[in-house]
């Protein structure tokens, strides 16, 4: 289990990575904290010719704030988050997610950026960012775009990038302060990815009303508008109004055919919705 | 009986710190990958892809044809043949590199080598298979059916072996409660931090091969080696370094040794292997299949009066070396009785031979399988006939008037007080509190059980038990050397191996309890068959009883040269004389063993005409005064949490009593425990090696096959009951599996107590999942399988 042969860059800025990724006689792949990639270069499951790491590029360990949104690096760490290094604009939210992921040599490491590059569907970042509204910016050849996080993934380990494009930035909406958030991780051990992840976010002055059910085979679930899952009511999100057979259809169209994955799904689901009743 | 007193020194008895710790854990250990020899090159191996095949063709491309080598180019070397004597056993052999057929995926094809293991991978990774796949025998029931696949063409059928065992089983057939269930454990991985790994070169000056191993029995690894090279014992050194834990995984002589040793004395440089953690779950350390079809008779207050069982081993491809395909199958029939006493008993069992790779011996061995079906079936009568499952031990246990007791196999305990140690685990656990508590229920809907188990652990058993084996290996009398050096040092020289078992420092406490030589002054050699006597290693639980007896003789005997010379110099009696706290002291004066030492190897001129010549060095062999084992035991006792709707379960309480005979170092026997503990508890709940249809194992990294971590197991409360051995040195007995035996026995009786309010189904299979789990409660009502 050894990596086969690469070549190593370590570029300062965004533009000599897109260079690179733009050239047609090599195959780059983008190193950020390396948790996922290593493990699949010594597998040999990824072979590139090039490897581009991109955690000296000062912009991508950038912080930014306005009054609605705080706008975090894609080479930000977990512990970054966890530890309250960066902001969080989502009353502690962030760095509890942060605080479940891995273990804290993973987190050290590993970048919000890289999760949600990796696409992997039981990763938290893609499921939460998808419940908080957040926007991915993302640098290309073509120039720069935004893309929302609950529109990145497409499929398990796929994404909406185009080839060349990198992650730049994660933009993230700031809760007001009546913002219930609610998120839940059904894990077989500390450390574990999950094997469901349900996630609840009222914020009544911003009029969101989001709910995501993740850790699925693909790309999380999302209910931008959650009062579907409450009989079409408006109000906070709560247990006794839960529509369990929307829940269940949409786990079925989602192509989750065994019972008690769904069952996991839902109490993930309703721990969420319990957790934010109490926040 | 209570621990021994808080203080006494460095000698038997005393918590003292381990003194390898120094070096391990500054990250100061020298393990087999630490090893770097000017020249040396990597392997790689190409391993099967499938489970079962015929080789076609192996071609090597020409590029590199040179640094690949398949079984054609090692002709000469003979395979792994682990035969045993127990009539009917049918007889594998394993190439070491396959040749004709392939039987496992992960089964050596081809060795590949370069200047680094990257590369080395990428030669491997070039070489074309031209394998035909054949129908596979993925499971061990099918593998017996008539018309399954055959693995060795020449068998007839894929049973290693069948054995029965009887005992009037007859008298139980028309016992008023019977209990029927279908029992299964998970194949697992044995999973020390450590894996595998060898180094070997040809030493040309002493006209030997030498090789570094991570082996827990490097005398062994030289037998097997000698046979399977064609070499003579003097020209091969077995070096066993630094060993990460072994766990039984590394009590097997490997293919991949035998290659290296081969490819060694080949390319006259040095060669080296690391295992890797996916050759180490896909093809290496699997352990621990069996299936159990169990009925128990019981009488209407919940006494067992009989068990009669069928039960069947997955034991893989092939027989491993030395303890065969046998041992595993066959110790189920002599041991599933465990520490109880019924009248009637039956037990049949196949050794079933599988397109996997062999199972080999994991800590606790057969028992932990035994312990889970027995364990399991008595929960079963105890809520049949409405007991506490206490109860229903309490009425079998052996009773302390019994002892020494000879059981229905015939099995003999030698001492112990078995319903004590259950009773006290009860007392321990608080059970009116648990019972209370689960009664009220949980605030946040989780579900209490209460668990417990017995078993009684047979080690460091010897001739008589392995004679009737006929395996490769029989254990006969354990040596020890020890050696005063001259300036008051005192070396021990063991066969027996240390990878975790702290005998650096316990061995060095029985000999400091003789002796009084200081502990630092104390220094264990072993692991180097150079410099140690013969020994079959460390596995079963032997090296306290056996190397530490030995050890005890050996000081014994030095003492004995020790007096007469210092009496000698301190013009006393040696009568008059004794050996106190690293001094020979007389009536009036006394002399240290320093200044002994001293005048033995540089005044010989002092010493007394007739001195014994073989001077301050003696070897000494050592059996107990009956080698049928000590019989250490303990009883468990565990509540669990279980979350109905996310299946997780948190052990919230685990109490172990457990009497280990005299305790050398009792804090190095409560690591024991907690590690083997620990072990059990992934048994429990967590290890699990699938495979599908075509035999493919389906977990080949960590993230696939979940280990239990710091958060996963609980601080375990421990209570020793101290009853020696009648036989032993000290009366010490062998404890170092004791701790993996009863977990998942404890708590998947704890779980099914749990779910026992919602009425669900037994769970019958470990390790107990959440999938398992919600499957059972899910399955409400339906009867057990
Ligand atoms: C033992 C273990 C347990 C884990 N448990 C969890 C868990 O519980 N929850 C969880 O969410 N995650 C978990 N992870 C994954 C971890 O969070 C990783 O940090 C994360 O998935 C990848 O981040 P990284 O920075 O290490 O990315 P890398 O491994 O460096 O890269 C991952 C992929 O993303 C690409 N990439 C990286 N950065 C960018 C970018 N800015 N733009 C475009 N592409 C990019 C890379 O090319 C690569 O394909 C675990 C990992 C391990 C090893």
């Amino acid at each position: 289990m050894k990596a086969a042969n690469f070549e190593y860059e370590r570029p300062g800025d965004i533009k000599s990575v897109i260079a690179l990724a733009e050239r047609e006689d090599i195959v780059t792949k983008l190193l950020a904290g390396g948790q996922s990639l290593g493990p699949m270069l010594n597998l040999r499951l990824a072979q590139p010719d090039v490897l581009v790491d991109i955690t000296a590029i000062p912009e991508l360990k950038r912080v930014e704030e306005n009054a609605d949104a705080v706008t975090l690096g894609a080479c930000i760490t977990h512990a970054d988050i966890e530890d309250g290094r960066v902001p969080d604009g989502c009353a502690g939210a962030l760095s509890t997610v942060a605080r479940d992921i891995a273990y804290r040599a993973v987190r050290n490491r590993g970048t919000i950026g890289g999760s949600l590059a990796h696409a992997d569907p039981a990763a938290d970042w893609i499921s939460c960012l998808a419940a908080m509204g957040a926007e991915a910016l993302v640098s290309g050849p073509a120039g720069q775009r935004t893309l929302a996080v609950a529109v990145l993934m497409t499929g398990a380990f796929d994404t909406a990038l185009a080839p060349g494009e990198l992650i730049e930035a994660v933009r993230i909406p700031r809760f007001s302060r009546s913002a219930r958030w609610g998120y839940f991780k059904v894990s077989r051990k500390t450390g574990e990815m999950a094997q469901a992840i349900g996630v609840v976010l009222h914020d009544p002055d911003r009029g969101v009303c989001r709910a995501v059910m993740g850790a699925t085979e693909s790309a999380p679930i999302v209910f931008a508008q959650a009062a579907a899952l409450f009989g079409g009511t408006s109000g906070a999100p709560a247990l006794d109004r839960l529509d369990l057979d929307a829940a269940t259809q949409a786990l079925i169209t989602a192509g989750i055919t065994d019972a008690i994955d769904r069952k996991l799904h839902i109490t993930a689901l309703k721990r969420a919705i319990g957790r934010a009743a109490q926040a | 009986m209570e621990s021994a007193p808080a203080n006494p020194g460095q000698g038997i008895g005393a918590s003292v710190l381990r003194k390898e710790d120094d070096r391990l854990l500054r990250g100061r250990g020298q393990f087999v990958a630490d090893l770097r020899l000017a020249g040396m090159r990597d392997v790689a191996f190409v391993r099967s892809p499938l489970a079962h095949a015929r080789i076609r063709a192996i071609h090597k491309p020409h590029e590199c044809g040179d640094d690949i080598y398949t079984a054609a180019d090692l002709a000469p070397v003979k395979p792994i043949r682990a035969v045993s004597g127990l009539p009917g056993f049918k007889v594998s052999e394993q190439p070491v590199l396959a040749t004709g057929k392939v039987r496992y995926v992960g089964e050596l094809l081809a060795m590949c080598v370069a200047d680094t293991r990257a590369r080395a991978e990428d030669i491997a990774a070039s070489v074309k298979l031209d394998l035909e796949e054949l129908p596979a025998v993925h499971d061990m029931l099918a593998g017996r059916q008539a018309g399954a696949p055959l693995l060795h063409d020449s068998w007839g059928d894929n049973v290693f072996l069948e054995t029965n065992v009887e005992a009037g089983i007859a008298r139980a057939f028309d016992a008023p409660i019977k209990v029927t269930r279908e029992i299964r454990t998970a194949r697992q991985c044995m999973a020390p931090i450590e894996g595998r790994g060898v180094v070997a070169h040809w030493d040309r000056r002493l006209e030997q091969l030498v090789i570094y191993s991570a082996t827990q029995m490097p005398h062994i690894v030289r037998t097997g080696l000698s046979e399977c090279l064609g070499l003579d014992h003097e020209r091969i050194r077995v070096v066993a370094p630094d060993v990460g834990g072994g766990f039984g995984y590394k009590g097997i002589l490997l293919a991949e040794e035998v290659a290296l040793g081969w490819l060694a004395m080949h390319c006259d440089r040095p060669v080296r292997w690391i295992e890797d953690r996916r050759e180490h779950l896909t093809a290496g350390a699997n352990c621990r299949e069996h299936h159990y079809r169990i009925t128990a008779y019981a009488e209407r207050d919940g006494r067992l009066i009989g068990i009669d069982c069928e039960a069947t081993v997955d034991s893989g491809a092939y027989s491993a070396y030395p303890f065969s395909a046998c041992l595993e199958a066959a110790q189920v029939a002599s041991i599933l009785p465990g520490p109880y006493d019924f009248p009637a008993y039956r037990c049949r069992t196949y050794s079933v031979a599988t397109n996997k790779c062999p199972i080999l011996p994991y800590r606790g061995v057969a028992r932990t399988g035994v312990c889970f079906a027995l364990e399991l079936v008595l929960d079963a009568i105890a809520r049949e006939t409405g007991i506490e499952p206490h109860e229903a031990r309490m009425k079998i246990l052996v009773r302390p008037e019994q002892m020494p007791f000879d059981n229905i196999t015939r099995k003999h305990f030698d001492s112990g007080d078995y319903p004590q140690a259950l009773r006290r685990a009860v007392a321990a656990i608080d059970l009116p509190a648990v019972r209370a508590r689960q009664k009220r229920g949980e605030p946040d809907g989780r579900l209490i059980g209460l668990g417990t188990a017995v078993y009684c652990e047979q080690a460091a058993h010897g001739t008589s038990v392995y004679a009737g084996w006929g395996i490769p290996m029989v254990p006969g009398y354990e040596q020890a050397s020890a050696r005063l050096t001259p300036d008051g040092g005192l070396e021990l020289r063991v066969g027996v191996h240390s990878h975790g078992q702290s005998m650096e420092t316990t061995l060095a406490q029985v000999a400091h309890e003789i002796l009084g030589v200081a502990l630092a002054r104390i220094t264990l050699v072993h692991g180097d068959t150079a410099f140690t006597p013969y020994s079959t290693g460390t596995w079963g639980s032997r090296s306290m009883v056996m190397a530490g007896g030995a050890v005890a003789r050996a000081c014994e005997e030095i003492a004995r040269r020790a007096i007469s010379i210092g009496a000698w110099l301190l013009k006393a009696e040696a009568s008059a004389v004794r050996v106190i706290g690293g001094e020979v002291v007389g009536p009036t004066s006394k002399v240290s063993l320093q200044d002994i030492a001293r005048v033995w190897y540089l005044r010989p001129q002092d010493l007394p005409v007739h001195v014994n010549p073989g001077g301050l060095e003696a070897t000494v062999g050592y059996k107990p005064l009956r080698d049928s084992g000590t019989f250490s035991y303990a009883a468990h006792a565990v509540v669990v949490a279980v979350d109905p709707e996310t299946g997780n379960v948190e052990i919230l309480d685990y109490v172990i009593v457990e009497d280990g005979g005299k305790l050398v170092n009792p804090m190095v026997v409560d690591g024991q425990i907690c590690g083997g503990v620990a072990q059990g508890i992934g048994t429990a709940l967590y290890e699990e090696m699938p495979f599908d249809a075509a035999a493919q194992p389906l977990a080949s990294t960590l993230a696939d096959y979940l280990l239990p971590g710091p958060t996963e197991v609980p601080a375990m409360r421990i209570e020793h009951m101290e009853i020696p051995s009648p036989y032993t040195e000290f009366g010490v007995k062998g404890i170092g599996e004791g701790g993996a035996i009863a977990p998942p026995a404890a708590i998947t009786n704890a779980i099914n107590d749990a779910l026992r309010a919602l009425g669900a189904r037994e769970i019958l299979q470990s390790p107990a999942t959440p999938r398992r789990i919600l499957d059972a409660i899910a399955r409400a009502g339906e009867a057990a399988p």
